[in-house]
């Protein structure tokens, strides 16, 4: 029989250093729920994350609890439980495979740091930027543990972002505060906010010199590095902490591009990730592209957690702008004309969308736009079907024929 | 009897395993089909002694050999493999080597491949998760309909009063099936409009550009789909001299030109 191709994965010496990081992180927020302090505020992943650092509280991010199901291949398992209390399996799979989670008693976090269960919320926060969703699963948790759950409402299928949009959302935020002093049980003050806004600026700057090292031929990183890598983007922005570990991760990157070092061997094409991840795939599928010399180098999604428009001067309305310039909120003229500046920059020979069964809000292709931006670039484009955490969405053979046609056709191109 | 090289290919599908052999020239000389089975290499193996009978060669003259299908990774001597959307296209070009539009009918899966003037793929499209469409759907209905799955092409051929399936889903589709068993309706009728659902659920995929051609087993064995298919699109459907065996002869073409299209 035949071997199937396998391809070493090269892995980053500062991923060592990221996984201490995300250790930490939980570990902090395990002490502080079980001795009661520091205050815990649950945030959605692009939440008002600033404003509960600035009041002390810290932060816990159920999405990237729920990452952690589908990466350990939890989720499919626990996502019938969220079924069969009225989730449908139609919904998102990271609600459904967290709150599945919750009812059967389980966590990631047991193996993986000897944490018991979630930290309990004093508090939840979301913003719906990423999905209505998310409301619905920070209730759902509200009404357990007998917390309050604010929110901010966004915009979506943004054009051009206006004044007016900043101005509703800085109001929203403002809102937040009142009730979360309660809560937080001290005063805001404005200076916290500058300083967390300030670090968040920082990491946000930083995570965007990481991808953009993707640039680089051969490309020291994937997108499958990323995905691993982002914790700190999500979970640590607004600390010191995750500024340290990035310039770290920053210099060995750099280190790799001056060593003309890829990630993957003999790089031949690169390509462009939209859509979320397959969370319990991911190792299969950096093997597959690796072994056909093809870099899966940049993505929306990675890139979802770069904030430039972040100022400490004015820490409100640039939080306003930040999450409302955001991709996932926007229209598709502006989505398709994000997507092309990433194409020329990254120097990408093809596209992949990811469309998630589960997740509608973060699956780009199902309103024309892979043929729109193909017929406008010319750069070839490939669908596959999938999900982030379901695995019984997945058909892994199908996506790997996809992968493989894919691939044959960019080859094809060269001659 | 020459001492010419042979070059095979052999296309392990979901549900049957075909061996083309062909010569430098591109010439067919044999060919193979069994059912895929469990074992795949095993049945690769027979496939390959039959084709190579047919072709009056023996093994040793086998310069090379490429595989394609589900079942690619278990074919012992093939010394590489290509996916089976390279492999239909490329054996549809070499029977029609100008701008077409494929279409493959398999058993678990249908392939929309466009090719350019060159043979170079544009662009591909395989179905999604559901067997709406596929060969498997067909079997599905036969059992459903209690009939052998080799009448339903002269069945359809004889209806007058096509019945409407509207389902996307196989198991929805049956259930209709089943309504229509209740309410009376020919089986033949009901043949007919199993057959359309397949062919809606294909032009569903992708717009359907330059020529078409029409190729695999579901297509080799039931031709009546290509007749539904030109009314439905308003214009000639191409099909090649063996449509079973294009994935087949196309890996055969890749195994005599060393991955360079036909």
């Amino acid at each position: 029989m035949s071997e199937e191709k396998k391809a070493p994965r090269k892995k980053l010496a500062a991923a060592a250093d990221i996984n201490r990081f995300m250790r930490d992180y939980y570990l902090e927020l395990d002490a502080a729920a079980r001795a009661g302090s520091p205050k815990i505020a649950w945030c959605t992943s692009v939440g008002p994350a600033e404003i509960l650092r600035a009041l002390g509280f810290l932060v816990y991010f159920p999405e990237t609890h729920s990452a952690m199901l589908g990466a350990t291949r939890m989720a499919t398992d626990l996502i019938p439980e969220a079924n069969a209390i009225g989730y449908s399996p139609d919904i998102c799979s990271y609600l459904t495979a967290d709150i599945g989670a919750f009812l059967r008693g389980v966590t990631p976090l047991q193996k993986a740091f000897g944490i018991q269960s979630i930290p309990r919320p004093d508090v939840l926060v979301y913003n719906t930027n990423q999905c209505r969703d998310v409301q619905d699963w920070f209730v759902w948790y509200g009404e357990k543990f007998n917390a309050p759950v604010l929110g901010v409402h966004t915009y979506r299928g943004v054009d051009e972002v206006t004044d007016r949009h900043i101005v509703s959302i800085a109001k929203q935020l403002e809102a937040l505060i009142p009730p979360l002093e309660k809560v937080a049980g001290r005063r805001f003050e404005m200076e916290d906010l500058r300083r967390a806004v300030d670090l968040s600026r920082q990491c946000s700057e930083l995570w965007k010199q990481i991808l953009d090292t993707a640039a680089a031929r051969p490309s020291p990183i994937t997108f499958f590095d990323g995905t691993t890598l982002m914790g700190p983007a999500v979970v640590g922005r607004g600390t010191p902490q995750a500024v340290e570990v990035y310039r770290k991760l920053l210099e060995e990157l750099e280190e790799r591009i001056r060593r003309r070092e890829g990630a993957v061997d003999e790089e031949r094409f690169r390509i462009y990730w939209d859509g979320m991840p397959v969370w319990g795939r991911l190792s299969a599928h950096a093997q597959l592209f690796a072994a056909l010399h093809a870099n899966v180098l940049a993505s929306t999604y990675c890139n979802s957690w770069i904030f430039s428009a972040l100022d400490p001067n004015d820490p409100i309305t640039s939080m306003a702008r930040a999450y409302t310039e955001l991709f996932i909120v926007r229209s598709d003229e502006a989505k398709e004309e994000y997507i092309r500046r990433m194409l020329s920059f990254f120097q990408v020979d093809g596209i992949i969308y990811h469309d998630a069964k589960t997740c509608p809000n973060n699956s780009n292709c199902r309103y024309g736009m892979p043929q729109r931006l193909e017929k406008e670039t010319g750069i070839p484009s490939l669908i596959i079907n999938g999900d982030l955490n379901d695995l019984r969405l997945i058909s892994d053979e199908q996506t790997k024929t996809n992968v493989e046609a894919f691939i044959e056709q960019l080859e094809e191109r060269r001659k | 009897m020459s001492e010419e090289a042979l070059y095979v290919g052999c296309d392990v599908g979901s549900s049957r395993t075909k061996v083309a052999v062909i010569d430098a020239a591109g010439r067919l000389r044999g060919l193979a089909v069994r059912k895929s089975g469990t074992d795949f290499a095993a049945t690769a193996d027979g496939c390959l002694t039959e084709a190579l009978a047919m072709a009056g060669g023996e093994p040793g003259r086998i310069a090379r050999a490429v595989s394609t299908g589900y079942g690619r990774m278990n074919v012992r001597y093939a010394q590489d493999q290509r996916t089976e959307i390279g492999c239909h296209a490329g054996g549809c070009y070499h029977a029609f080597p100008r701008a077409i539009t494929v279409i493959d009918i398999g058993g678990q899966d249908n392939k929309v491949i466009k090719l350019d003037a060159a043979g170079r793929r544009t662009g591909f499209k395989m179905n999604r998760k559901c067997a709406a469409g596929t060969g498997a759907f067909l079997e599905e209905m036969a059992a459903r309909l209690d009939i052998p799955l080799e009448r339903m092409n002269a069945m359809a051929e004889r209806s007058a009063d096509m019945v409407r399936l509207g389902s996307f889903c196989t198991v929805f589709s049956a259930t209709e099936v089943l309504e229509h068993i209740r309410h009376g309706k020919k089986i033949e009728d009901i043949v007919k409009g199993v057959f359309y659902s397949m062919i809606k659920r294909i032009v569903e995929m992708d717009s359907l550009t330059a020529e078409v051609v029409m190729t695999g087993g579901v297509v080799a064995h039931n031709p009546y789909l290509v007749r539904m298919m030109e009314e439905l699109i308003g214009r000639p459907v191409l099909v090649p001299p063996h449509p079973q065996f294009t994935g087949a002869i196309g890996a055969a073409l890749y195994a005599r030109s060393g991955f360079r299209e036909s």
